[in-house]
């Protein structure tokens, strides 16, 4: 199936940004997990969980998207969302803001993928394959090889 | 079909098995030709996948090896002689056998005609009628010897049968250990699939061949021992004494991997629904519930572990098919060539043994084509014409290290640099700045081959970055080191990824991190007045004075960055890793446990501090430190560890240890360091002036000060900083107890020396002057400079 024919997504919102992951590329979808933090790792990631014995990185899209970090709860990053994706043979957390349902795009009609508009922010350029226009609204599709790869870069604060 | 299938897949299985001890047993026989018990194991094997492959209607491979039988039968009743060419067929009828054998798991049929058999069988043939046959036999139609090393499965170097290459092919696991799982899952009520149940096992094997396993211990005496030995260090467990092996086979069960896998994922849900189950019965009133959940809390950490060890696969079975591809490349490359083997029950996990096996072959390839040369040379240059290769596995630093070492030309790093240039891997200027070390490294480079002749076994200048590559996969490294003339070692450490290890369990801020138990020295805890007497903060950088040792700190905080809980108290946690040792102080220290080393996303690989990340007992993650790549990421380095070092060599010597300190402006001076009690700091503005004297405020108190520079005669250049740099001795006793501070430049080290001592220089204030650290280094004399101060006169 290639993503131009990919019509299922799983949705989920970061910020005010609603974006669309191929279920193909999506293991499971989780709530806020127990995390522990990795001193001295880029900012992206927030730390690992433990997904049933498995040890996952967590990356924070907030921090790739240049998006301020979510409010603080104990800690921890306040009711973070795990969408996690499979990227290159290995399994990756996606810390979100929400999580919506698994749309259908066929359902919506409409043209297929196309170019994501060249005024969006380049940080978030970076990271979607593209934008598909749904009824009521439009999704960003996000390519999770490229989320996960442009957020394990070092940034220049915590290099 | 499905049981033909399934028939034939155990057939398989068992012949490749009985090949590999084949293959060591020709070869051994080559050596004592005269060997009838060896012989007869042989004549039996074939005599076995003869038998069988009739059964099951493989024609072609019962032509083969019937041929070899008979042939066999000869050599065993003394009716034909050993020779060299009748070796070589036997070995070639072998290969030709495994060949078979791969086409039938392909292809479930012996027909393939990539795989000829006619030409073996004629030579044996030839050989039967009593021709010679000198190499009649075309190379081509022999197996090549890549090709037989890769379709190998392990072979049965600990007396454990092997595993396959194929992921999906059975692992040993020892009687007692699947005896003990089976108890446990019996306990848990766990489901197992009947073929790890140990009842089964030992049935399995024997039933097909009763001859090979029921009648090789009586035929095979123990005086085999003897003549095995060289290539298997360990009699007791060694590979090639069949009579052992029977036993060991007797114990044990094949059991299929992806099971094991499955088993391990298994036991690791369990472990976690037991920490639920624990947390929620934890102080609760029903006994008997609280009773249950410990029993199971116990039960599923040993079932754990025992699932856990039956992964792990001693380094032998790798090793055990390198007798064989070192007998065949000395015979292609006109080498001789003796093969040791040390630590063959260095335990690994079996996917990192898998991993291991390509790049270990590679290497002894390398050693052979590259290192050791032709005999005529070896007696040239005054080396015994026998060359000699050295395998050698331990456990260090919890790390598996694996050696191969050859005393063979060695690599000339000259030779190595101008290959290198020419070939464009790196340019004249980055090599200028390249020793010798980062030279031998460019072998790793890709298209990087000083081999002057290409032959078929290697030189294609694809070899060493593959194998890097490979080990670095893994999350191992391989360095080289090599002397011209003598030799070789190529070291290739493999991580602990999978593997179990003790480590120790402490806490900073609210996180958990695990340091491996065996980079661990000791623990140190330094309380109140311990604390100032023995850390020292030296040109900034701390550390702790321990046995008359100067131990560098590093402080867990700072490395993780994270906030510093100013304590009264300091925990140490000893640390040594190759030749560095440091001191790592943490805020607390829980305890040692068994945990299961898990890897990090790749995300994170930048991070040398870090071997990976375990889980502990309630579910969550912690870090597990990589205490070399924590030393090397803090900065501690080999020269710190040096001056340490000279300190335990100083320990039994008739040495000094000395304050060594810039004084006016570069000139050195040292002052022993038992004169030292502390080392500190001032703010410039903090010295006071009391009549002509420089005092500070110090503890309660006032520190008279000594400019150090004008005590022994020298331009005083100290005041011109912020800060100075005060060196405090105490003298007196009890309350008649005085300290004076003494103004210098700066600390520059602290080392034991063997001061030998001269009068040059010799004035007042300076007892005279030694070379420390090959500079001219005055002996400051500290009874002059108390005189100084005024105090206590």
């Amino acid at each position: 199936m290639s993503t131009q024919t990919a019509t299922q997504y799983c949705t989920f919102w970061v910020d005010d940004l609603y974006f669309g992951v191929n279920v193909d590329e999506v293991q499971e979808v989780l709530l806020q997990q127990p995390m522990t933090p990795v001193p001295r790792a880029s900012g992206a990631v927030r730390g690992l969980i433990n997904l049933r014995g498995q040890i996952v990185t967590a990356l924070d899209l907030r921090f790739r998207l240049g998006l301020p970090p979510r409010a603080e709860v104990d800690g921890e990053a306040g009711g973070a969302m795990n969408v996690i994706v499979r990227s290159r043979g290995e399994v990756v957390s996606l810390l979100v803001d929400d999580i919506g349902d698994v749309i259908d795009t066929g359902d919506h009609g409409g043209p297929g993928l196309v170019p994501a508009p060249s005024t969006m922010p380049l940080a978030v350029q970076q990271v979607v394959s593209g934008v598909r226009q749904l009824s009521d609204s439009i999704l960003l599709v996000l390519d999770a090889d490229r989320a996960v790869d442009e957020a394990s870069k070092p940034s220049g604060e915590n290099a | 079909m499905d049981d033909d299938a399934e028939i034939v897949a155990e057939f398989l299985v068992e012949s490749h098995e009985n090949l590999d001890q084949l293959d060591r047993d020709l070869v051994e026989l080559e050596a004592h030709p005269g060997s009838r018990e060896l012989l007869s194991s042989i004549f039996r094997t074939i005599h076995t996948i003869k038998g069988t492959s009739g059964f099951l209607a493989f024609g072609r491979l019962e032509s083969l090896t019937h041929v070899g039988e008979t042939l066999l039968s000869r050599l065993r009743d003394g009716e034909q002689a050993m020779t060299g060419p009748v070796t070589e067929a036997l070995l070639r009828m072998v290969d030709t056998t495994r060949a078979l054998l791969d086409v039938i798991e392909r292809t479930g049929r012996d027909q393939d005609p990539s795989v000829d058999v006619a030409p073996v069988v004629a030579e044996i043939e030839s050989l039967l009628a009593g021709e010679e046959q000198p190499a009649a036999v075309p190379v081509g139609h022999a197996v090549p010897v890549g090709h037989a090393a890769a379709a190998d499965p392990g072979l049965l170097a600990a007396g454990l049968p092997a595993a396959d290459p194929e992921p999906t092919a059975p692992v040993p696991a020892t009687g007692t250990e699947l005896d003990e799982l089976d108890e446990l899952s019996e306990e848990l009520a766990l489901e197992l699939t009947p073929e790890v149940s140990a009842e089964q096992g030992p049935g399995t094997a024997p039933e097909d061949h009763p001859i090979a396993l029921e009648e090789a211990p009586t035929l095979l005496p123990s005086s085999l021992k003897g003549l095995l030995a060289p290539a298997d260090e360990d009699p007791v467990e060694g590979a090639a004494e069949p009579g052992e092996r029977r036993t060991v086979v007797e114990a044990s069960v094949r059991v299929d991997v992806d099971l094991l896998d499955n088993l391990v994922q298994l036991v690791g849900e369990l472990v976690l629904t037991r920490n639920q189950i624990l947390q929620r019965t934890e102080g609760g009133d029903d006994i008997e519930l609280v009773r249950a959940s410990q029993r199971l809390d116990l039960v599923a950490s040993e079932l754990q572990e025992s699932v856990m060890k039956t992964r792990m696969q001693p380094i032998g079975q790798v090793w055990s098919k390198m007798p064989r591809v070192v007998r065949d490349l000395a015979h292609q490359l006109g080498r001789e060539v003796e093969l040791a083997m040390e630590g063959h029950d260095t335990e690994l996990d079996r996917s990192l043994l898998e991993a291991l096996k390509g790049p270990l072959t590679h290497l002894v390839r390398n050693s052979m084509d590259h290192g050791i040369e032709p005999p005529w040379e070896r007696v040239a240059a005054g080396k015994p014409a026998k060359g000699t290769l050295l395998l050698r596995a331990y456990h260090e630093s919890g790390q598996v290290v694996v050696e191969i070492t050859d005393d063979g030309k060695g690599i000339d790093p000259d030779k190595i640099a101008a290959v290198a240039v020419q070939r464009g891997v790196v340019t004249a200027e980055q090599l200028a700045r390249m020793d010798n070390r980062d030279i031998l490294g460019l072998i790793f480079r890709p298209g990087f081959s000083t081999a002057e002749q290409v032959s078929n076994i290697s030189g294609r200048g694809v070899g060493m970055d593959v194998v890097r590559t490979n080990i670095e996969r893994i999350g191992g490294s391989v360095d080289v080191t090599s002397e011209v003339g003598r030799g070789t070692t190529t070291r290739v450490r493999i991580p602990l990824t999978l593997a179990i290890i003790p480590a120790l369990v402490v806490g900073e801020g609210t996180e958990r991190y695990a340091i491996p138990q065996a980079n661990l020295v000791e623990l140190v805890r330094l309380e109140g007045a311990d604390l100032e007497r023995n850390v020292e903060r030296l040109a900034g950088a701390p550390a702790l004075r321990l046995r008359g040792k100067l131990l560098p700190l590093v402080s867990l905080a700072e490395a993780l960055g994270t906030d510093k809980i100013d304590d009264d108290a300091l925990t140490v946690v000893v640390l040594q890793s190759d030749d560095l040792r440091f001191g790592l102080c943490v805020s607390e220290v829980h305890d040692t446990q068994e945990i299961v080393v898990k890897p990090i996303g790749r995300q994170l690989k930048n991070l040398t501090m870090y071997a990976g990340a375990t889980i502990m007992g309630d579910g969550r993650v912690a870090l597990i430190i990589d205490v070399p790549g924590m030393a090397h990421a803090q900065g501690v380095t080999a020269s710190q560890t040096e001056s340490a070092e000279s300190h335990t060599d100083g320990d039994g010597g008739n040495t000094t240890a000395l304050l060594v300190m810039e004084v006016a402006g570069g000139r050195r001076a040292a002052l022993p360091l038992a004169a030292v009690a502390r080392l500190e700091e001032f703010a410039a503005e903090r010295i006071e002036r009391s009549g002509s004297a420089e005092v500070a405020q110090y503890r309660d108190g006032i520190l008279p000060l000594v400019r150090l520079a004008s005590v022994i005669g020298l331009p005083d250049t100290g005041a011109r900083t912020d800060h100075v740099s005060v060196v405090v001795h105490e003298f007196g006793e009890g309350e008649e107890q005085q300290a004076i501070g003494i103004i210098i430049d700066r600390v520059l080290d602290v080392v034991d020396a063997t001061v030998i001592h001269s009068e040059v220089g010799s004035r007042i204030g300076v007892t005279g002057s030694a070379v420390v650290q090959d500079h001219v280094t005055e002996l400051v004399d500290i009874e002059a400079v108390v005189a100084r101060s005024g105090v206590g006169a």
